[in-house]
C-alpha cells in the first residue's frame, strides 16, 4: 500500500475517532450529535425496515430522469446554439437571464406545473443539469479547430452532417463528457432539497427524520448520497476513459 | 504537353477581406510537373492553394482542370503545414478521411490505406494515435492522406516549414522519390529559396500588391541535385535577388 493510501485511510480513521470521543463526552448531548458507532445499528434498521431501498429507489429514480433529460435538452441546445450564430446571438442576453436561477428558486413552479410529484423532483434537478451541459456543449463546439473543419472540407466534408460527424462531435467530445460529468455531481446536489417539500426519497426522508431529532438517520442517508455519488462518478470515468482513448 | 489544370485571370482575396491579395493569375501545370511557389509573406500563396482546392471561391478567373472525374477518387488533395492530423483517429483511420465517401469498397479502401503508408515509410503505423508520431512521421501521413485518394494534383502549404533541418532534408528527398514513383502533380508553396530550387522544376514568384506572377525560373538541373554549389545554385540566388528586390520595393511585406 502506498504511503498516500496509508495517510488517507489514517484521516478518515482519525476523524471518526475525534467524531466518536466529542459524541461520547458528556458536552454534547447525543441527538446533536450521533456517535459514530451507533451508525450501522441504524443502517441495519433502516434497510431491515424497508425505508433505505425504498427511498434510494425513488430518488435514483427522480435522479435518473432529471439527469437524462437535463443532459440531453442541455447538450443540445448548447450544441445547436455553437452552431449556428443565429440561434446564438437570440439566446445571448437569455442565457444569461435564466443561468444564474438556482434550480431550487424553480420549486414553485414545479410543484405549481407538476403538483408534488415524482415529475416536479426529476424537473428541478434537470434544470441544474441543463445549464450546467448547455454551456460546456456550447464551449466545446465552439473551440472546434476550424484547422480540422477546413481539412474535413478539402477532403469533401463539407455538409452540416458530415462536418459533426467527422470533426465537431470527435472534436467536442471531451469538453461535452467532462459537462456531462459535472452534471452528474450537479444532480445529486440537488436531489435531496428537491424532495423536501414531500416527494417520496431520501431528501424526504432525511427531513422526516430530522422532525423527530433522529439525528443518526440523517447522517445515514447523507453518506448514502455521498456513496451513490462517488460509485456513479467512478463508472463514468470509466465510460469516458473508454471514449476518450485517443488522448494521452 | 497537356497541362491537368489551368488557371486564367485568377484573383481571390482572404476570407473577410475585400481587396485581391492577388489578381491576373495564369497557371497552367502539366501532369507530373513539379511546380513551386514562393514570394513574400502575406502575396497569399496559402490562399492560392485554398482557391485551387475549391475551398474558397476566386473573385474572378477561371479554372479548367483536364481531370476526368472519377467516383473513386478526388482529382486535387490537399497536404497542410501543421499535418492536421485527427487526434482521435489512428493513423490508418487519418489516412482513411479522403475515402470517406468515394466509391471505394472496404478491401480497396484497407489496400489503399496500406499502400499509401508504405509509400511514405509508415508500413507499420497504422494503429499508432497521432501523438505518438514525431513531427516528421505526422507530416508523412499527411501526405499519405493526401495520396490516398489517388489525385492528379497535390497541392502542398509549406508542408516542411514546421518541421527541424534535418527531418526536413529527409522528407524533401522522400517527397521526390514518391513524386517520381507515383507521377502526380504537385505544386508547392515555401518561403525557403533553397527548397523550392532543390525540389521544383518550375518556381513562380508572387510579389506586389495585389500579388502576380512576377517571375518564373525554370530549374533545369539533373535530379539528383547537390544540395549545395552549381546544380541549382544560380537559380537560386537569382531567385533570392529577386525577392530581395520585391522587398525593397516595400511591396512585398
Amino acid at each position: 500500500m502506498s504511503k498516500r493510501t496509508l495517510l488517507g485511510a489514517g484521516g478518515l480513521f482519525a476523524f471518526l475517532a475525534i467524531w466518536e470521543l466529542v459524541a461520547r463526552s458528556s458536552f454534547v448531548e447525543a441527538t446533536l450529535l450521533p456517535a459514530p458507532s451507533r451508525l450501522p445499528a441504524t443502517l441495519i434498521s433502516e434497510v431491515t425496515l424497508g425505508f433505505w431501498h425504498q427511498m434510494v429507489l425513488a430518488s435514483l429514480n427522480h435522479y435518473l430522469i432529471g439527469l437524462v433529460s437535463g443532459s440531453l435538452l442541455g447538450v443540445l441546445a448548447g450544441a445547436a446554439v455553437a452552431l449556428f450564430p443565429n440561434l446564438d446571438a437570440l439566446q445571448s442576453w437569455l442565457a444569461r437571464m435564466l443561468r444564474p436561477i438556482p434550480p431550487l428558486a424553480w420549486i414553485p413552479f414545479a410543484i405549481i406545473w407538476f403538483g408534488i410529484s415524482e415529475t416536479a423532483a426529476a424537473f428541478i434537478i434537470g434544470i441544474g443539469v441543463f445549464w450546467i451541459n448547455y454551456f460546456t456543449a456550447y464551449t466545446a463546439v465552439r473551440a472546434v479547430d476550424p484547422d480540422l473543419l477546413e481539412l474535413a472540407a478539402s477532403f469533401g466534408h463539407r455538409s452540416l452532417g458530415a462536418r459533426l460527424r467527422k470533426v465537431i462531435l470527435p472534436a467536442a467530445a471531451p469538453g461535452i463528457l467532462s459537462g456531462l460529468r459535472a452534471g452528474l455531481g450537479q444532480g445529486w446536489m440537488t436531489v435531496v432539497a428537491a424532495e423536501l417539500f414531500g416527494i417520496t426519497g431520501i431528501g424526504q426522508r432525511m427531513n422526516e427524520a430530522a422532525g423527530l431529532l433522529a439525528t443518526e438517520v440523517v447522517i445515514i442517508y447523507m453518506l448514502t448520497i455521498a456513496l451513490l455519488y462517488g460509485i456513479s462518478d467512478i463508472l463514468f470515468v470509466k465510460a469516458q476513459n473508454r471514449v476518450l482513448r485517443w488522448q494521452r | 504537353m497537356a497541362a491537368i489544370i489551368e488557371l486564367k485571370g485568377i484573383a481571390a482575396t482572404f476570407p473577410g477581406a475585400d481587396k485581391p491579395v492577388f489578381s491576373d493569375i495564369d497557371l497552367a501545370i502539366e501532369r507530373g510537373e513539379f511546380v513551386i511557389v514562393v514570394g513574400a509573406s502575406g502575396a497569399g500563396k496559402s490562399t492560392l492553394l485554398r482557391v485551387m482546392a475549391g475551398l474558397l471561391p476566386p473573385l474572378a478567373g477561371t479554372i479548367s482542370h483536364a481531370i476526368e472525374t472519377r467516383p473513386d477518387r478526388r482529382e486535387i488533395s490537399m497536404v497542410f503545414q501543421e499535418a492536421r492530423l485527427m487526434p482521435w483517429r489512428r493513423v490508418a483511420d487519418n489516412v482513411a478521411l479522403g475515402l470517406e465517401g468515394l466509391a471505394v469498397s472496404h478491401a480497396e479502401r484497407d489496400q489503399r490505406i496500406a499502400d499509401a503508408l508504405r509509400l511514405v515509410g509508415l508500413a507499420d503505423y497504422g494503429d499508432r494515435w497521432a501523438h505518438e508520431l514525431s513531427g516528421g512521421q505526422r507530416q508523412r501521413v499527411g501526405i499519405a492522406r493526401g495520396l490516398a485518394v489517388d489525385p492528379d494534383l497535390l497541392l502542398m502549404d509549406e508542408p516542411f516549414g514546421a518541421l527541424d533541418a534535418i527531418t526536413r532534408q529527409s522528407l524533401q528527398d522522400e517527397l521526390l522519390r514518391i513524386w517520381k514513383e507515383t507521377g502526380k502533380s504537385i505544386l508547392f508553396v515555401t518561403h525557403d529559396i533553397d527548397e523550392a530550387v532543390y525540389l521544383g522544376d518550375r518556381v513562380l514568384l508572387l510579389g506586389g500588391a495585389p500579388a502576380r506572377v512576377v517571375q518564373t525560373y525554370n530549374v533545369d538541373a539533373a535530379r539528383p541535385r547537390a544540395r549545395e554549389g552549381k546544380d541549382v545554385g544560380q537559380v537560386g540566388v537569382q531567385v533570392k535577388a529577386d525577392l530581395a528586390t520585391l522587398f525593397d520595393e516595400g511591396d512585398g511585406i
